[in-house]
């Protein structure tokens, strides 16, 4: 677990891309029990640590790491003065966000309070790379969309898409404008497939079109799998020209 | 709580707060702590700083010593200057005490050197 953790602040430090050899100055965002903040120890940099926990800050101070740590939550803004850091990262942290845990809490409220007072504590030109494990697609896109909201550009990295155990999700966010999103790992075969698109997502297609499928929810689709079902002997609706018909957008 | 993370901090968060800083600080314990001196960090970091809110903050912890009132414009080759900021910035830490807000008079407490900045939900 803690190998696992280390790995991925130091892959988040790589795609931070921080000078080299200069000693910066780093937020850590939900930092826990120091374990990201130590790696970044390890690579001469100086960090502040927010956490909402006061147990885990305990097992870090336990730990004596040797960044400054407060409680703090996330959701309720990045209480620091204009251009502090040179750098942010978060690992396995930024999911806790989507969740509603008191009903006072409205998650895109406290997504976009959040990005907002990150993107002005960040000195201009810097980044925020946030290693997290959303639970499905709706969560990346709520996510990535109050980022854009707030000001920052940039998108996911996928390391290892192919792969269930290996794979890790990286949000990249710049300040400074557009930037070129960093190359994923575990991606080589891939070569200009434009580098802000998943990876996988090419070959996903070309399966599809091997296999001779009709892609989701197109009217094809949805007559074969009503087909599908009758051969199942199930109840399904006679076929019409309604059928797969395109719905005004109150469906 | 170190006095560089004091010099960023801010109460912004709170409801009706525009500036925020800098925190008063009301310490009832204070240590000082050794910590490797490195030059480029410390030259890196001044001009980021608020150099006034750090004088008063090192002055209310008593540490103020002997360090400027105003950062010479030649800072990174003059190393007493350095070694004086770093010792200020890094190795002086608030154990126990309490932050105050400028503006609302709102109190942060500081435990065990962990600031406590979390708000109500009234606060927000």
């Amino acid at each position: 677990m803690i190998e696992i953790q280390s790995q991925m602040t130091e892959r988040a430090l790589e795609l931070l891309a921080l000078q080299e050899d200069v000693p910066c100055f780093i937020l850590d965002i939900g930092c826990g029990s120091g374990l990201s903040g130590q790696t970044l120890e390890e690579s001469g940099h100086f960090w502040i640590g927010v956490d909402i926990s006061s147990a885990m800050l305990s097992v870090a101070l336990e730990r004596e790491v040797e960044g400054d740590m407060m409680l703090g939550d996330m959701g309720q803004g990045m209480c620091f003065r204009a251009g502090s850091f040179d750098g942010a990262i978060s690992i396995s942290a930024l999911q806790w966000l989507c969740n509603a845990d008191k009903t006072s809490h409205s998650p895109p409220k406290r997504l976009f309070k959040f990005f907002s007072t990150l993107y002005s504590c960040l000195s201009r030109g810097s980044r925020a790379v946030f290693q997290f494990y959303p639970e499905n697609s709706e969560q990346i896109e709520l996510i990535t969309q109050q980022a854009m909201k707030a000001g920052f550009t940039g998108g996911l990295v996928v390391d290892y898409p192919n792969s269930t155990k290996a794979k890790k999700m990286f949000l990249v966010l710049f300040t400074g404008g557009h930037q070129k999103l960093p190359k994923a790992l575990g991606t080589e075969e891939q070569q200009n497939t434009g580098t802000d698109h998943i990876p996988y997502s090419d070959k996903r297609e070309r399966m599809k079109q091997i296999r001779g499928k009709a892609p989701k929810k197109s009217r094809d689709w949805i007559l074969e799998k009503k087909e599908r079902r009758r051969r199942q002997g199930r109840n399904v609706r006679p076929d019409t020209k309604y059928t797969g018909r395109k719905r005004s957008g109150k469906f | 709580m170190k006095l560089i993370t004091h010099n960023m901090l801010t109460s912004k968060s709170l409801k009706g707060v525009n500036v925020g800083f800098p925190l008063k600080i009301c310490a009832t314990e204070v240590k000082e702590v050794a910590v490797d001196f490195n030059p480029e960090f410390v030259t890196r970091m001044i001009p980021k700083l608020d150099w006034d809110a750090l004088c008063q903050a090192a002055e209310s912890l008593g540490c103020l010593n002997d360090l400027p009132r105003s950062v010479n414009p030649n800072h990174e080759n003059d190393e007493e200057f350095l070694k004086k900021a770093h010792h200020v910035l890094l190795e002086v830490e608030v154990i126990e005490g309490e932050l105050v807000c400028p503006e609302t008079g709102r109190k942060f407490p500081v435990n065990e050197g962990i600031p406590n900045m979390l708000l109500n939900e009234d606060e927000v």
